[in-house]
């Protein structure tokens, strides 16, 4: 600071005001710890590491609209319907902010999964960051029953389908399964008891998720970002300070992500939704053709592959554990993939699996946007046991059997030495990823 | 990265084509509205006509619940033209202070009163099928105004091998073939105003035009302030990358 600034009687009062509540609650210092020059994080991150932030927005994003949202709706069967379209019609800005909403759930799933990718490409849950990855996939899954809930609020076609639709899953749960579907229903059918309920959830699991984000970030600051390398910073010269550089590459990735989701918001906000849903509920009409939400396809897909029963187990039951473990499945992986060595770059057979595992949930995806029936449901078929030969078979296999490449012995090592090549060239990798 | 991002949307868009192809019915070629597009608008005559066009032919079976008369100034209406529509019709209200339901010509504020009293009627009046309520239905079919302009003019005479149930009609657009609702337009089935030629296309495309303002009336707005927010969000960013490179130039 500047003499000239110091003796700006403004300034000193602020600085002193600021001192005065750090002695007395460290907050500023926590702060700087948290997002600040005090949080030292790899220096090679690439524009991959942008999504948790963007996820972090996303969220805000969701509890801010749902708030006001919530603020305007009526959760009864008689009237969800109506409430919705007195928002988008006679709410100020009420078509702003449920658009913002609906596509904003769609957009936290596109930098979630992209998130849990990067994660996955450049072994992220490895040690000692397993309860990172097991707390992220909670994370996931507290999404998913987020937006389940809220799917079914507007009372549309579709919201009373999937609702009836994946409630009934629970009935193929031998001996208990009628009564637990009973229970989640409030009734013998998906009614109004249905309804609340999954209104008070909606409102719930947003609060939940930010608990757990909380912790997912203090698993987080214990050893740091993993790297595009994915080997430990060996000191300071591996790090650079969280704030300034990485603020200022979330911001711009910040910037990023709001022209591209604002960009659906005002010009093809319904791009996502299932036309069905604008069609109110219904018990007495099924609509011909029931799917989910894009982010659920690939689950969906799963669900629907099984059309045999083995021995005692329905195909249904088997669909439905089959769907569930799909997810469940993720945490597990910090031990299903014991190679010591975290990033897919110095794992030549890894990488291509990655990408394979890649095209097979998108495939999943297309199936579950399909009618059952083939050839859709071979393809669907097929690629539900790859995706579990993936998890189970392959990347157990590949721990022993993969010869990794050499590891740089750190991070700032291409810098530093160069190789002969100039310092600027260590930033090209960096600058391509844009 | 802005690459993969692209990518990624293409994805959503592939797999979101993919469902829509799923469903059933022929194939609908997107037309040229004045509403689409990053500067669309309404056209406020085709507005009106089309409203006519709802008014005269489909109000005598299909409701406009989530419409009301004030609504209708967003086509161009002023205030004593909107009065005189809404009385036009009757509405129940009440109870008076005597306790007693009454009915009286409706105000600006009401909604479009439906031509049945409820879903029984409607089904007994039109051979077993419920007419749809027009108010979002712009937005509840895949394909949108697209669907419903062809499907309007659509009518067909059935394929060879095709029984059709008795009451039906067949139309290629709809799913199945076989439609509970009569052909609507065959020319000059209404007499514009403004002296446009009221063909089955024009009648089909007016009132396509109608029921998506209905289904979006703040279509106009948003597009409006995307433009804005989208102007506003390119410089911003490219402020906001300009600051990146300038904290970052002293690592490199």
């Amino acid at each position: 600071m500047s003499d000239g600034k110091a003796n700006n009687p403004l300034v000193r009062m602020v600085g002193g005001t600021i001192k005065w509540i750090e002695y007395r609650l460290p907050i500023f210092s926590f702060i700087d710890h948290a997002v600040g020059r005090g949080y030292p994080s790899p220096r090679n991150l690439s524009y991959w590491w942008n999504f948790g932030s963007l996820a972090g927005l996303a969220l805000v994003i969701m509890i801010m609209t749902g708030i006001m949202l919530a603020m305007q709706y009526t959760p009864h069967v008689d009237y969800a319907f109506d409430s919705v379209e007195r928002i988008m019609r006679d709410v100020n800005y009420g078509w702003l902010l449920r658009y913002l909403h609906t596509n904003g759930g769609s957009f936290f799933f596109i930098v979630v999964y992209i998130h849990v990718f990067r994660g996955l490409y450049y072994g992220s849950y490895k040690e000692p960051r397993e309860l990172l990855w097991i707390l992220g996939v909670a994370l996931l899954v507290l999404m998913m029953m987020g937006a389940f809930t809220g799917y079914v609020l507007p009372w549309g076609q579709m919201s009373y389908w999937a609702a009836t639709v994946i409630t009934n899953l629970f009935s193929a749960i031998p001996l208990v399964g009628d009564w637990i579907v009973t229970w989640l229903w409030g009734g013998f059918a998906v009614d109004n008891p249905t309804l609340n309920r999954f209104y008070a959830l909606h409102y719930l699991i947003p609060f939940v998720i930010v608990g757990v984000v909380l912790l997912h970030i203090w698993a987080l600051h214990r050893f740091g970002s993993n790297n595009p390398l994915g080997i430990d910073t060996k000191g300071p010269q591996d790090t650079i300070p969280f704030h300034p550089y990485y603020t200022a590459k979330d911001a711009y990735g910040v910037g990023v992500f709001l022209l591209l989701f604002t960009a659906v918001v005002f010009f093809a906000p319904n791009l996502m939704a299932e036309p069905e849903n604008y069609i109110p509920a219904n018990p007495l009409v099924t609509p011909a053709h029931i799917v989910p939400e894009w982010y659920f396809l690939p689950y969906y897909a799963i669900l629907r592959s099984v059309t045999f029963d083995i021995w005692f187990l329905s195909a249904k039951l088997i669909g439905v554990l089959l769907m569930f473990g799909s997810v469940l499945i993720l945490f597990v992986i910090p031990w299903l993939d014991r190679s010591p060595v975290r990033s897919a770059k110095f794992r030549p057979i890894y990488k291509q699996f990655f990408w394979i595992l890649l095209a097979d949930c998108v495939v999943l995806g297309w199936v579950g946007a399909n009618p059952a029936e083939p050839p859709y449901l071979y393809f669907g078929q097929a690629a539900t046991a790859y995706y579990f030969f993936h998890f189970l078979i392959l990347l157990p296999l590949l721990s022993f059997f993969e010869r990794p490449r050499p590891l740089p012995s750190s991070i700032s090592e291409p810098v530093l030495k160069g190789g002969g090549t100039p310092a600027g060239a260590a930033a090209k990798p960096m600058e391509k990823a844009r | 990265m802005k690459r993969l991002i692209i990518s990624a949307a293409a994805a959503i868009i592939t797999l979101h084509a993919g469902a829509a192809v799923a469903a059933e019915g022929k194939e609908i070629s997107a037309r040229d509205w004045s509403f689409s597009g990053v500067f669309g608008t309404f056209d406020r005559a085709a507005l009106q006509r089309g409203f006519q066009v709802y008014r005269e032919i489909c109000a005598g079976c299909h409701s406009l619940r989530l419409i009301a008369f004030r609504n209708l100034a967003d086509l161009g209406y002023g205030e004593e033209e909107i009065k005189a529509f809404a009385a036009e019709y009757t509405v129940v209200d009440g109870p008076n202070d005597e306790g007693e339901m009454f009915e009286r010509a409706a105000i600006p504020s009401d909604r479009f009163p439906s031509p049945f009293p409820n879903d029984k009627a409607a089904a007994a009046a039109n051979n077993g099928a419920v007419p749809p309520d027009l108010s979002l239905i712009a937005k509840a079919r895949k394909g949108g105004p697209d669907y419903l302009h062809a499907f309007l003019i659509g009518y067909e005479e059935p394929p060879e091998g095709v029984e059709l149930l008795e009451g039906t009609s067949y139309n290629g657009y709809f799913p199945g073939g076989q439609v509970a609702m009569p052909q609507p337009f065959f020319g000059d089935d209404v007499e514009y105003g403004d002296g446009t030629a009221a063909t089955a296309e024009q009648l089909a495309a007016d009132v396509s035009n109608f029921l998506m303002w209905a289904a979006e009336p703040n279509l106009e707005e948003r597009i409006r302030m995307g433009r804005g927010v989208i102007i506003f969000l390119l410089v911003f960013t490219a402020l906001l990358y300009a600051a990146k490179r300038k904290v970052w130039a002293d690592l490199h």
